[in-house]
């Protein structure tokens, strides 16, 4: 570098040097899908068998089974697993305010904020369906398995970006409320929620989303809602009643996604 | 968000400029408000009386919790070698070559999304709708569809993880590729380059950061996701979590929970030094 400047005519410049150690990365990269395709038994007989498998599900799948009494039973599944998503995103936004606020650290001593961590961490750590395992032995089967689950993990994603969203305000706003004599609950109402209560609010419908997605699911493992439907109809190899089931899903989560635009737009 | 202010006490006999009523926000953000307050509120109390408790259940959750870290205790580490280890490889496995599937699928779908791409709206919009397709239906539903057709087994895993992940890459590189500047672009479509030169030394450049970012991100998610697929055949620790639970053996379900613990610990630290390092 410290050298003059080479002449422009000794070696023509190459434009795009080829980069030595990213090319074995793609190499390794490559080598190792190779490897893992290989003790997976993922052949391509299978696959061609598969797509000749796959033909006959989809054309068991349709069409669509609309029996009253099968889609009555679909009706209070879905019913269930709605109240599931309302109660835990509920309860997870109630529990997440503190949680989030005791982990910010522009707020609270450092002893404080990580408690708020470990206790995010430890939520975040497990798949909701895991969690729902776990209440499930713990409070039986039925819909407060599941909700009990989703509360742990809505915790786990709201207070977490409660958390951040809190360490990124601005402090000025803070100090000024502060500056004014006001108690530590009037600083919080005043200077720190409207900073950061739009942001809030997307978390949450985010969530709401998200736990509607889950408890879904949290049937297959004895979490209550439509899950255990879909799961035994599957078992039983009711593929239309199973596509009964999927279209329901499908177009539920689609309304909670406008619902959750709306929410957002509402509050932005 | 009100708080009632205390009455000012008046000090001095100011007279007041006008009596104004500050408000912070129009009728109609009010009125919007008040109404999400409200159906929310209806939500809540709908759902919470509907909804069925077994309160009987719910009196003996405390014994039942303890009861379940008893069963739990000796933890079972002599069926680590046996049944937890390799069904572990397996998981991750899964998770990486999905996560490589997904890259695949994903990035011409969000070549097609990118509206400075893609410059047509049918083609776009069509691009969105497997997006979004992907993304709406959850990685347990897409393994069910996958053992459906393939069997049970890691490859429905993948297929599962891949599918499920088509929609989170593909948006997320889309507006990599909506937000690179103009620039070099233009200039080197100035110099007469054919579209795929323009690709690989205008645009990749740019969005490559994102990209790298968005697989590990990805990677790290489905890490999580492909410890359950088992629950329904797709493979991974999953099946062995499965069958420990069926069999009631809650000391192999302590261990599998621990390990599957262990990994995803394991992969948050290698993802931030990858992030911090690398990236």
């Amino acid at each position: 570098m410290s050298a003059a400047l080479p002449a422009p005519s000794a070696s023509p410049r190459e434009a795009f040097l080829p980069n030595w150690p990213r090319r074995a990365g793609f190499v390794a990269l490559a080598l190792y899908t190779l490897y893992a395709l290989s003790t997976l038994e993922i052949t391509w007989a299978r696959f061609v068998r598969g797509l000749d498998q796959g033909a006959k599900f989809l054309d068991r799948l349709w069409p669509p089974n609309f029996a009253p009494d099968k889609v009555a039973m679909m009706t209070e599944g879905m019913v269930e697993s709605i109240q599931i998503a309302i109660l835990a995103t509920a309860v997870g936004i109630i529990l997440s305010l503190p949680i989030g606020l005791m982990s910010a650290r522009n707020l609270v001593p450092a002893w404080l904020s990580w408690i708020g961590r470990i206790i995010i961490a430890l939520c975040r750590s497990f798949h909701p369906m895991i969690v729902a395992i776990l209440f499930v032995k713990a409070v039986g089967f039925g819909a407060l398995a599941g909700i009990l689950a989703l509360i742990i993990s809505s915790i786990g994603f709201i207070a977490k970006l409660f958390a951040e969203a809190i360490e990124e305000m601005s402090m000025k706003q803070v100090e000024a409320v502060r500056a004014t004599g006001a108690s530590w609950l009037n600083v919080l109402i005043m200077g720190v929620l409207p900073q950061v209560i739009a942001r809030f609010v997307g978390f949450s419908a985010y969530q709401l989303d998200s736990n509607l997605r889950n408890s879904t699911m949290v049937g297959i493992v004895g979490g209550g809602g439509i899950g255990a439907t879909l799961f035994t109809a599957y078992q039983r190899f009711d593929y239309d009643y199973v596509m009964t089931i999927l279209l329901a899903i499908i177009a539920i989560i689609m309304v909670s996604e406008i619902v959750s635009g709306w929410l957002r737009k509402v509050f932005q | 968000m009100s708080a009632a202010s205390p009455a000012a006490k008046p000090s001095a006999p100011l007279e007041p400029v006008a009596a104004r009523i500050w408000r912070r926000f129009t009728p109609a953000q009010r009125i919007g408000r008040f109404a999400a307050y409200l159906a929310a509120v209806i939500a809540i109390v709908w759902s919470f009386r509907q909804v069925e408790v077994i309160p009987e259940f719910l009196w003996d959750a405390p014994a039942q919790t303890a009861d379940l870290f008893k069963r739990m205790w000796p933890i079972d580490w002599a069926y680590y070698p046996k049944g937890v280890h390799a069904a572990l490889i397996e998981t991750f496995h899964i998770a990486t070559l999905g996560t490589l599937l997904s890259l695949i699928l994903g990035f011409p779908v969000a070549l097609l999304a990118a509206r400075n791409i893609t410059r047509s709206a049918t083609l776009n919009w069509f691009a969105q709708f497997l997006l979004v397709s992907s993304r709406s239906v959850n990685s347990l539903i897409w393994a069910l569809l996958f053992v459906a057709i393939f069997g049970p087994g890691a490859i429905a895993g993948v297929l599962a993880i891949g599918f499920r992940s088509i929609g989170f890459v593909g948006k997320l590189l889309a507006e990599a590729f909506e937000e690179a500047r103009p620039g070099p672009i233009e200039a080197l479509t100035a110099t007469g380059a054919p579209p795929l030169s323009v690709l690989s030394k205008g645009y990749w450049p740019q969005v490559e950061p994102s990209f790298w970012s968005v697989a590990l991100f990805r990677w790290d998610i489905n890490i999580r996701e492909s410890a359950i697929l088992g629950l329904v055949g797709a493979g991974g620790i999953g099946v062995a979590l499965d069958s420990a639970l069926n069999n009631l053996y809650w000391d192999q379900v302590g261990l599998i929970l621990l390990v599957i613990f262990g990994i995803v610990i394991v992969t948050e630290f290698v993802t931030s030094f990858i992030r911090s390092r690398i990236i």
